[in-house]
């Protein structure tokens, strides 16, 4: 990894966002968008600092791919601005839902003022692949341009994926992540009558808490995070800053339920052990844990059991945190910008305490870091992501 | 509509929808090589065109209109037309 990208509801770039986790910011808060009254949940996490483009450049993208564009031009030059054979550059960026403000906003154009009035960019705007897209064209990747769309775990199956392009030689530099861009009417209704939202209104920022006894759903954030990954020896020619590396990835599949989680944590625990073996690694190397955690009340105890059917005698050992109690719930781009922050946690040695974790649940048996931020020895660092349709996805990264 | 006001209400637009800095907006200019304006703007600009002129521009006449030139006297015609 030599590059990192981001804006979220914490900061418009890595380093703010890094700031606003160590300092156990909350980017939640209550919306004030003229329907708001139309929906039943009326709190997010949107982005903290508007994506900064040009007026022009602005409109003829979806958000999704705003966000995208902002964190990949952090995360190039982060890299360096490495200089890459074209044909071996690949953008490989999900989306768990695609345009959909795009979707929206221009079908209430096509009822309102007719079809003659519909923007002729609507498809490359809502168009699932269209932040790959969007990427791969501002920095002339010729390798393929990738959209892995697997729901909250499609940033980090685009970095999985990532992984396997690079370790099977099929490309030398991926720019992977994820970007979302969903807090809107629909969404929101959607979400919550699935029973998935957090309903806490009376202060925003309690709302998120993953792990604690008190939670009671996610909070819908907005965002995007970009990693660039290099092979090694692409990277060591050109002198560039390495700051760890992806060791391994995990992808399964629960074929449990569309939505829900499987109790038992064996499909996500298979994602973990893939994690682990294509990444030459035990249980007893992973010092920390970025949990995919997004405080609904099945889910966190799900995953508690797969770190321990996955880790054995070793989870107990390993510091835990679970940062969308501070930036929201970003689905397709959550597993990318915990990437970043699971990378910059082992760089720093240091992991962000889990913020609203008054009580942890009786049924999660973990070592999760609350109250103060923990400080971690060197080893090896996992970041979880799970999606509706029984996604499990793990990314096993090493110093 | 004089060629005059056209162009300029043409440069205003292309301005608009694409950045394009106004006094390069001159009658020999091609929308696509010289102003780089895509097929898809192309389209933002038609439509806009319509609106502020008060003009129809069916789509298959679009593919004749190469250069600044070109729209100005096509947009003249139609207001004339109409």
């Amino acid at each position: 990894m030599t590059g990192l990208g981001a804006t979220t509801p914490l900061g418009g770039d890595v380093a703010s966002t890094w700031e606003g986790l160590l300092a156990g910011r909350s980017g939640v808060r209550l919306l004030t968008e003229d329907w708001i009254d139309t929906v039943p949940v009326r709190i997010a996490a949107p982005l903290a600092v508007e994506p900064p483009l040009g007026r022009v450049e602005a409109r003829k993208l979806d958000r999704t791919q705003q966000m995208a564009l902002v964190a990949a031009r952090e995360a190039w030059a982060d890299a360096g601005s490495p200089e890459v054979d074209p044909l071996r550059l690949v953008a490989s960026v999900g989306s768990g839902i695609g345009g959909v403000l795009t979707l929206l906003s221009q079908h209430d154009v096509l009822r309102e003022q007719g079809a003659r009035k519909v923007t002729p960019h609507v498809v490359p705007m809502l168009m699932p692949n269209g932040p790959a897209a969007t990427v791969g064209l501002a920095f002339g990747a010729k390798g393929g341009v990738r959209a892995p769309v697997s729901a909250c775990a499609s940033g980090t199956e685009a970095i999985a994926l990532a992984y396997d392009l690079i370790k099977y030689g099929r490309a030398d530099v991926v720019i992977s992540g994820g970007t979302e861009a969903a807090i809107a009417p629909l969404p929101i209704a959607g979400f919550a009558q699935m029973q998935a939202l957090s309903k806490r209104e009376d202060d925003p920022t309690l709302a998120s808490r993953p792990f604690d006894k008190a939670r009671d759903g996610f909070v819908l954030g907005e965002g995007a995070g970009i990693l660039v990954l290099e092979a090694e020896e692409h990277a060591l020619a050109r002198g560039a800053r390495i700051y760890g590396y992806l060791a391994g990835a995990g992808i399964s599949s629960d074929a449990y339920h569309v939505a829900a989680p499987e109790p038992t944590g064996a499909g996500a625990a298979r994602a973990i052990q893939e994690a682990l073996e294509t990444g030459d690694l035990t249980p007893a190397d992973v010092v920390h844990v970025n949990a995919h955690a997004t405080s609904t009340p099945a889910g966190d105890v799900a995953e508690s059991r797969a770190l321990h059917m996955a880790l054995g005698s070793a989870a107990a050992g390993t510091a835990v945190t679970a940062t969308k109690s501070m930036t929201g719930h970003l689905l397709g781009a959550a597993g990318a910008v915990e990437a970043v922050i699971t990378v910059l946690a082992m760089r720093d040695r240091i992991v962000p305490a889990t913020r609203n974790l008054d009580a942890l649940d009786d049924e999660v048996e973990l070592d999760v870091a609350r109250i103060d931020n923990r400080t971690i020895k060197s080893g090896a660092a996992l970041s979880n992501s799970f999606g509706f349709g029984g996604h499990d996805v793990c990314l096993a990264f090493t110093p | 509509m004089s060629q005059t006001d056209v162009l300029a209400g043409l440069a205003e637009i292309l301005e608009e929808v694409a950045g394009v800095d106004p006094s390069d907006v001159t009658p020999e200019k091609t929308f696509i090589d010289d102003l780089d304006v895509d097929s898809l703007s192309m389209v933002e600009v038609v439509v806009a065109a319509e609106e502020k002129f008060g003009v129809k521009i069916p789509d298959d006449d679009v593919k004749t209109l190469k250069t600044v030139g070109d729209a100005v006297s096509y947009i003249q015609r139609a207001g004339v037309a109409a």
